[in-house]
């Protein structure tokens, strides 16, 4: 598709193309033990999001960490509306991808380069579950 | 995906909407992974409790009663966040318990055995070499994968359910031979005396090594460890590093040597854990304000001998005025413990015991701790202290007898 400024390549994808902002993590994810699944925060002290709202972002984590919780977690908040349209996972275990598939929630595992070189936190991106493609769109406001 | 004729006739909805729910939603996560083929599973243990599904999960659920589901193997539940004698004494939201028991309910009218423990592996079922099972919370899973030589993959609510309705599962992960196999290996020099250096030794295997596909195989333990030292071993590196399972040479049984667990991989890495890595582990610690006026002997829920040697631990010895100390275990744990003395000496102590939840996941911790004004909270369990995170609790990891001295002298060290 044109008009991208950078693309990855993604290895394994499910659900539909969503656009939306970019929030991107050195640090791995859980949504029982870093999230607030009141608010749509990270709340957990010392994590390198904490403060930040994931509600309608396109979330980029290195990991997934724990836990069994996310199954449920991401049915739970996207009914309370507070959900990202997206998890994009470097690697990610099979609890993110069965709440996400139970929530409709489009995830992605895999990347042929890291996000952190081209994409920046704010930057409006793209995900396309059918052609395995993450595409940068514009760049947020410095 | 192939799938049998029976797997056909449930896709088109012969089997009820419900099985074709289920087995729709089996084959995209499966399809997510590449899985070939789906495999039959003989147990099923699922987590399903109110504070993390919601009222959407709620719904959802009933939705689901509403078409007839009927579990079709064995399937228990793990912890949840109610225990309803104590839900006045710990001001949690008499709304939210109403709808745990809503849920409890849901779930045994669809042939769900709700037993609420996340040691189904010490005292529910023990699955066989080779048997497939469709577990979760993570420290069961772990458990049965490693010590059971069973298999199953992280199974969250929804597939776990999934799983029960349709006795299977996707064959991807821990259910294939390749993914079994060891990737690094793990030298144990450190003493390990205490459970909460098993699940040090857990912080410190699956913190640098975070992924669901690293498989540890740990090398010179220097006795044979017991049921609650694994148990705490793999909820640790379960919850640090996403791990779903771990060989330890001569121990356990897919592991009888370092070439048979790696199983022709070459290790990334070779890694030493010794009493020092452990102390400084331990000093590691932010000791926060130095409150510690909240213990908790938790997640995973004790056994009966974690009962017994906590109660002989406190022996005559009183809880300080002020300070709490929660304990939870089964139903059937606990009522083998009170059959035995053992919960009498611990409330003797001022200790209080909760059934059929862990700490971590009670309905309103938040709010409970902000109403105590607990800062601290102190623990022999390493996962516990990591994934309390959320509740903005600080945490510190300390042997079992030191959190007893703490508990009963008042003076964190």
């Amino acid at each position: 598709m044109s008009g991208a400024l950078a693309s990855i390549d993604v290895e394994r994808a499910f659900g539909e193309t969503v656009e939306g902002e970019a929030v991107v993590s050195e640090e791995g994810f859980s949504p029982r033990y870093d999230l607030d699944r009141w608010s749509g925060v990270i709340t957990k002290p010392g994590h390198k999001l904490e403060g930040t709202q994931i509600k309608d972002k396109i979330c980029f984590f290195p990991t997934a960490k724990g836990g069994i919780a996310a199954g449920w977690a991401f049915y739970d908040i996207k009914c309370k509306g507070i959900a990202p349209k997206a998890l994009v996972f470097g690697v990610t275990n099979p609890v993110m991808v069965q709440g996400a598939v139970f929530a409709n929630m489009t995830i992605t595992e895999g990347w042929s380069r890291s996000p952190r070189e081209v994409i920046k936190t704010g930057d409006w991106v793209r995900v396309d579950p059918a052609r395995r493609v993450i595409e940068l769109l514009r760049r947020g406001q410095p | 995906m192939q799938l049998t004729s029976e797997e056909q006739a449930m896709l088109r909805g012969e089997r009820g909407a419900a099985v074709k729910d289920a087995i729709e939603y089996l084959i995209k996560v499966g399809e997510f992974w590449g899985a070939e083929r789906l495999v039959p599973v003989t147990n099923v243990h699922m987590m399903g409790d109110i504070e993390i599904m919601g009222d959407g999960g709620l719904k959802w659920l009933e939705c689901t009663a509403e078409k007839k589901a009927r579990c079709a193997v064995n399937i228990t539940t793990n912890a949840r966040s109610f225990d309803f004698p104590l839900v006045e004494r710990l001001r949690q939201d008499k709304g939210e318990a109403a709808k745990e028991k809503k849920l409890i309910g849901l779930l045994q009218q669809m042939n769900v055995s709700t037993t609420d423990t996340c040691i189904n592996y010490q005292t529910l079922y023990q699955p066989h070499l080779g048997e497939r099972v469709a577990w979760g919370d993570t420290g069961t899973v772990i458990y049965a994968n490693s010590v059971f030589g069973a298999r199953s993959n992280f199974e969250s609510g929804p597939a776990a359910f999934a799983a029960a309705l349709t006795r299977r599962v996707p064959e991807y992960g821990f259910q294939l031979d390749r993914h079994r196999k060891g990737t690094f290996v793990v030298k144990l020099e450190a003493d390990l005396d205490d459970l909460a250096d098993w699940g040090a030794v857990g912080k410190l295997v699956g913190e640098p090594n975070q992924s669901y596909f690293q498989v540890p195989v740990f090398t010179g333990v220097k006795r044979s460890p017991s049921s609650d030292e694994l148990k705490h071993l793999g909820a640790a590196l379960a919850s640090y590093g996403s791990m779903g399972m771990f060989h330890m040479v001569g121990v356990t049984p897919e592991a009888p040597s370092v070439e048979a667990a790696l199983g022709g991989n070459t290790p990334h890495s070779e890694i030493t854990i010794g009493n020092a890595e452990l102390e400084r582990l331990y000093r590691g610690y932010d000791l926060g304000d130095g409150k510690c006026d909240l213990i908790v002997f938790s997640g995973p829920q004790l056994s009966l001998w974690e009962l017994k040697d906590l109660a002989e631990r406190f022996g005559e010895r009183r809880i300080r005025q002020g300070t709490q100390v929660f304990v939870t275990s089964s139903n059937g744990v606990l009522s083998a413990a009170r059959k035995l003395g053992y919960a009498q000496k611990l409330e003797a102590a001022g200790a209080t015991l909760m059934e059929g939840v862990c700490f971590y996941i009670l309905q309103n911790l938040s709010q409970m701790r902000q109403r105590n004004g607990w800062t601290n909270m102190i623990s022999n369990s390493a996962k516990i202290v990591n994934i309390i995170g959320a509740h903005r609790f600080n945490t510190i990891l300390r042997r079992t007898q030191d959190c007893v001295d703490i508990a009963v002298e008042g003076r964190l060290r």
